[in-house]
């Protein structure tokens, strides 16, 4: 299987003031297309910063992070939103529907961004696939918790992304509901064939993946990634 | 799935993304677009209420003359103004024109009129209309009067009573309506009585020192060029001292006096618009802070820094465009009014038709207005980083730093380029936007040090209500600077308007002492001097002044023939003097009103044998002469050279006798003169019986009662501040507008704080005071900052400018201030009302979710 992250002697480190503040140090993994992976740790270990510069929302100070082929430190800010919008599908934490468009139209924007014709018959078909057909018109604040993230589920998958990043998708609903979209997550994962990855400190999720990176304090945890299945 | 990507969103999906995201959230925007409109409406409807005046007066121009072009002159015409008047073909017909108390025989009343002599079909455009109509046609030749309606009204006067000018009792055939040239506020203090021409010489009233105006008015070939006519003909007349004007140019001219009247109000409105994009500028901020979340989001799923930036930028613009359309339909329908607000000032009626640069300026403005005031807080979106979706970064970038200063260029640009095509003068344009920014700069910085000395000196010991309304004014997202800005913009334009009516309203005050005069005895002839002295003295009455008076032109200027000098296109004298006729008198001591700049009066010893005379300054500025230069002057005939031995600053600005050129005495005693004599009549009774008696037994003195003429400027500048009013009312509005917007924009702010207060146990009663002393807070210091730096501004133009004493109006501080204060109060409890009345469960469903 061919490499679809590849991360290497990775480093993030931020400046406060005059004081510097050493998030993650250090970090090699690679993942393969279609993989499931987790990346665990306590809060404060660097799980969602891996995450941001994995995805190429941020600029690694040391290392380098190659995403679909591309060397993200080579790319400019507009560069990297293309390669986001062809590769790449997200799921936060707080869903992050954009509050003035309806679910159809939040499903729809990154197809929208890609120019794709008619893309509203695709989003109503995600839609429905999530169990929200007859909801497409409503606004996020006319949705619950679970809906909402169903809809950024639907609209995560849109475009059909080679990676899926997933950060804690279930941190801000109730078990049940939780379950509900995992189980949702892991079935769209399957049945697209996307790579997953998944940033959460819940170790029952992590471990529906099929590898898992432990992060500590900014490191990888006896600096090895553990195979689970 | 199966779709077909053309790999790029189009520029309709931006224009599509905009409009998705302002139909839900838009509508926070629209109240503070309402503050755009306002300023738009404001400028539209003066730009094109001045359009339409320009036009008018070009369509108008000839109704207004009476004629193609006339020829006129302050002297009879000499053999060479003749000569060019038959050489066009001779005058279709002439008019002579002056000043003269008129008395009603009915009722005994006297009144300064101002007479016109006609022959001819004057005027051959537009009509004289009058009552009955006819009397328009039969007057000359009925030996008859027309009499301005006003007056008749006034002094209660019918067609078929008498009118008697001078030494001729005239029958009034006629209610004089209107007449090409007789109206606006020359007629308001001498009213206009038409009589034939052949009549004027009876009446006895064209005697030494009247000031009378020969014209003769022509009517051209329709394919004659009068501009070319005009340049040929004026310089041959100027040296003759008299003067050609088309109707063109004269349109010209009475353009441009109402054009500046335009532009100083198109500042006002201005001034109403820039506030508003100032309150445009503080809700974009909120607004595009609010959507920086989604921005993130958005280009965390792809889309770039341009096309995030063109989302909001094309809703910024589109509400801009919105906002300028309606402010444009507001400013057609404002225009409505201004023929009637204007009544008085205008010498015609005004048609109003639709003016499209002022549509298009309109619409331009609100377009560019928003934008560039938005610019800034939308650069937010360009700058924001797509890893906010996880984190929030709050630094602010260098480049993000650069940008802004860019935009603040930008801004200062535009309002600069706005200002001069308005004023058409880069330096009024430059003082325009220094004063912006002074007012602007000190408001602002007096917010922001008012903010940190809350925070530094926090009163801890006070009470919890007081603590809690101070902390209000520099909570997150609080609207204290841009609240205070708008609220002390405000105050300072009302404040300012008092202020400056009451500096012009002291320069033309009359002083009530008695030694002050207030009426003046123009064109007494020197028999008549002393019959009229004792006349006055009679009556109980002083002789305050009697000043003789002298007429003579400048016939050379330091060896230079005035003639030669009228020629030399490269002469550096300002021409007026050239051609004036200076009316001088003689006397061997300065009055108050005079101060020595250079030499002395009288001056000691003339050494040289040339008489000495004292000149203003102005005038020796003007005429390029100084101290010991020499002046010949022609006095009626007689040639007598002068050497300027004294200079004197002249204060003109009051209300009496001053003069441009002394002369010592013992020179001009003998030469042709009239006299002025002036006295002080402590009421207007006094002064009505005093002017019947004089009129009854001068019939050609005229009288002026300068309380009259007083209570004329006190009228036009009660108009003039109507209108200033009026366009000022746009600036409160705008204020008023910007104040809801951002009470409401900080609303949901207050509401948590607030819900939160009453959830932890705190009353209804202390919410209400918490809110009350903030609003009172801003009211207060908005509108006392406004106001004092009114006053100081006010206090300058005072020293400065006018150089009066500054004794500032009470208004301002008794009630603009508290109106402002109870104003800003209201508003700020009217939008809190559902705040302060819902519980707190109910609030936070409603307002929060």
């Amino acid at each position: 299987m061919s490499k679809i992250l590849n991360v290497s002697q990775l480093g993030k480190t931020y400046t406060s003031g005059t004081k510097e503040l050493t998030v993650l140090k250090d970090i090699n993994f690679s993942i393969s297309a279609g993989e499931t992976f987790a990346i665990v740790g306590p809060s404060g270990s660097g799980k969602t910063t891996l995450l941001g510069l994995c995805a190429g929302l941020d600029y690694p100070n040391t290392g380098t992070v190659e995403l679909c082929g591309a060397d993200i430190g080579d790319l400019n800010e507009d560069q990297r939103a293309r390669l986001r919008n062809k590769n790449v599908g997200f799921i936060f934490q707080n869903f992050q529907l954009l509050p003035t468009l309806t679910a159809l139209e939040n499903v729809v924007v990154p197809l929208e961004l890609q120019g794709v014709k008619q893309p509203a018959k695709i989003g109503k078909e995600l839609l429905d696939k999530v169990g929200l057909a007859d909801r497409w018109h409503h606004y996020p604040s006319q949705l619950s918790g679970g809906e909402q993230q169903r809809v950024a589920l639907a609209r995560a998958f849109s475009n059909r992304p080679s990676v899926l990043f997933a950060d804690e998708p279930t941190g801000n609903l109730d078990q049940d509901t939780g379950d509900k979209v995992v189980r949702l997550l892991f079935e769209l994962n399957q049945e697209a064939g996307t790579t997953l990855v998944i940033v959460s400190h819940d170790m029952e999720l992590a471990q529906k993946c099929q590898r898992l990176l432990k992060l500590r304090g900014g490191k990888v945890v006896a600096n090895e990634v553990v195979e689970l299945s | 799935m199966s779709a077909t990507a053309s790999g790029k969103a189009s520029v309709s999906w931006l224009f599509r993304m905009a409009w998705r995201d302002s139909k839900a959230s838009g509508s926070r925007l629209l109240l503070f677009m309402a503050s755009i409109i306002l300023g738009i409406a404001a400028v539209v409807s003066i730009q094109s209420f001045s359009d339409n005046l320009k036009d008018n007066i070009a369509i108008q121009s000839k109704a207004l003359m009476g004629a193609d072009f006339v020829i006129d002159s302050n002297q009879p015409p000499n053999e060479k103004v003749q000569a060019i008047i038959d050489s066009l073909g001779g005058a279709d017909a002439r008019a002579v024109a002056f000043g003269s108390m008129a008395i009603f025989p009915k009722s005994g009343d006297t009144k300064l009129v101002g007479v016109r002599g006609i022959a001819g079909a004057y005027p051959f455009y537009g009509a004289l209309e009058t009552e009955p109509p006819e009397a328009a046609k039969t007057y000359q030749a009925g030996g008859g009067a027309l009499v301005d309606a006003t007056l008749m009204l006034q002094f209660d006067v019918q067609n078929g009573d008498s009118i008697k000018l001078g030494n001729t009792v005239f029958p009034i055939v006629g209610t004089l309506v209107a007449a090409p040239g007789s109206s606006g506020i020359g007629a308001s203090i001498a009213p206009p009585v038409l009589i034939p021409y052949d009549a004027v010489e009876g009446t006895g009233l064209i005697q030494t020192g009247s000031r009378v105006g020969y014209d003769f008015y022509f009517v051209a070939n329709p394919e004659q060029d009068l501009e070319e006519l005009d340049a040929k003909v004026d310089p041959r007349l100027d040296v003759e001292n008299a003067d050609l004007d088309t109707h063109l140019s004269t349109g010209r001219q009475l353009g441009n006096s109402y054009g500046n009247f335009g532009k100083f109000l198109n500042l006002v409105a201005f001034i109403a618009l820039l506030l508003g994009c100032v309150g445009v500028a503080s809700s974009v901020h909120i607004y595009i802070k609010e959507k920086l979340r989604s921005v993130a989001v958005l280009k965390c799923i792809g889309a770039t820094r341009r096309q995030t930036f063109l989302i909001y930028l094309i809703q910024i613009a589109g509400m801009g465009l919105f906002g300028g359309l309606l402010g444009v339909i507001g400013g057609l329908l404002l225009q409505q009014s201004f023929p009637f607000l204007l009544q008085g000032f205008l010498p015609f009626e005004v048609e109003i038709s639709l003016a499209p640069n002022a549509m298009l300026a309109g619409l331009v403005l609100g377009v560019l207005l928003a934008v560039l005031f938005a610019l800034s807080p939308l650069l937010n979106t360009w700058f924001v980083s797509p890893l906010q979706v996880l984190r929030i970064q709050e630094q602010e970038s260098p480049q993000s730093r650069r940008a802004r200063l860019w935009v603040l260029s930008a801004i200062v640009l535009f309002i600069f380029s706005f200002s001069y095509w308005l004023l058409e003068s880069a330096e009024f344009a430059l003082y325009f936007v220094l004063g912006i920014l002074v007012v602007f700069a000190i408001l602002g910085g007096i917010a922001i040090l008012f903010m940190r000395a809350i925070k530094r000196f926090f009163p801890v010991s006070w009470g919890f209500t007081v603590r809690q309304s101070l902390l209000n004014l520099y909570r997150p997202n609080n609207q204290t600077s841009v609240l205070l800005l708008a609220i002390g913009v405000g105050a300072f334009l009302i404040s300012t308007l008092y202020f400056t009516k009451d500096i012009l309203l002291a320069q033309a005050s009359l002083e009530s002492a008695e030694e002050t005069p207030n009426i003046i005895l123009l064109d007494v002839q020197t028999d008549q001097k002393e019959a009229a002295a004792n006349s006055i003295a009679a009556e109980g009455l002083p002789v305050i002044n009697n000043i003789p008076i002298i007429t003579m032109r400048m016939q050379k200027i330091k060896e230079r023939p005035v003639r030669e000098l009228i020629l030399d296109t490269t002469a550096v004298v300002n021409r007026w003097v050239l051609f004036h006729e200076f009316r001088v008198t003689y006397r061997d001591s300065l009055v108050p009103s005079e101060r020595t700049v250079a030499g002395s009066w009288p001056e000691q010893q003339s050494s040289t044998g040339i008489i000495p005379i004292s000149m203003s300054a102005n005038v020796a500025q003007d005429a390029q002469v100084a101290v010991g230069d020499t002046i010949v002057f022609n006095v009626q005939g007689v040639l007598m050279e002068t050497r300027v031995a004294h200079l004197r600053e002249v204060d003109w600005a009051r209300m009496q006798i001053n003069f441009n050129i002394l002369f010592p005495s013992g020179v001009l005693e003998n030469a042709p003169q009239f006299h002025v004599l002036t006295t002080n009549a402590p009421d207007l009774a006094q002064s009505a019986s005093l002017q019947r008696k004089l009129v009854r037994q001068f019939p050609t003195v005229s009288i002026i009662d300068l309380r009259q003429i007083l209570t004329v400027i006190e009228g036009i500048l009660d108009k003039i501040s109507w209108v200033i009013n009026f366009m000022a009312f746009f600036s409160i509005l705008t204020g008023i507008i910007v104040l809801i917007g951002s009470v409401r924009t900080s609303k949901y702010q207050r509401i948590k704080e607030n819900v939160l207060l009453r959830t932890l146990g705190a009353k209804g009663k202390q919410i209400l005071q918490i809110t009350t002393f903030e609003y009172l807070y801003l009211g207060l210091l908005g509108a006392g900052i406004g106001i004092f730096l009114s006053l100081f501004g006010s206090f300058l133009l005072a020293q400065f400018v006018f150089e009066v004493d500054f004794v500032p109006s009470a208004v301002p501080f008794t009630v603009v201030l508290p109106g402002i204060t109870l104003l800003v109060l209201f508003i700020g409890l009217f939008n809190s009302k559902s705040v302060l009345q819902s519980p707190p469960l109910e609030v936070l469903r409603r307002e929060v979710s």
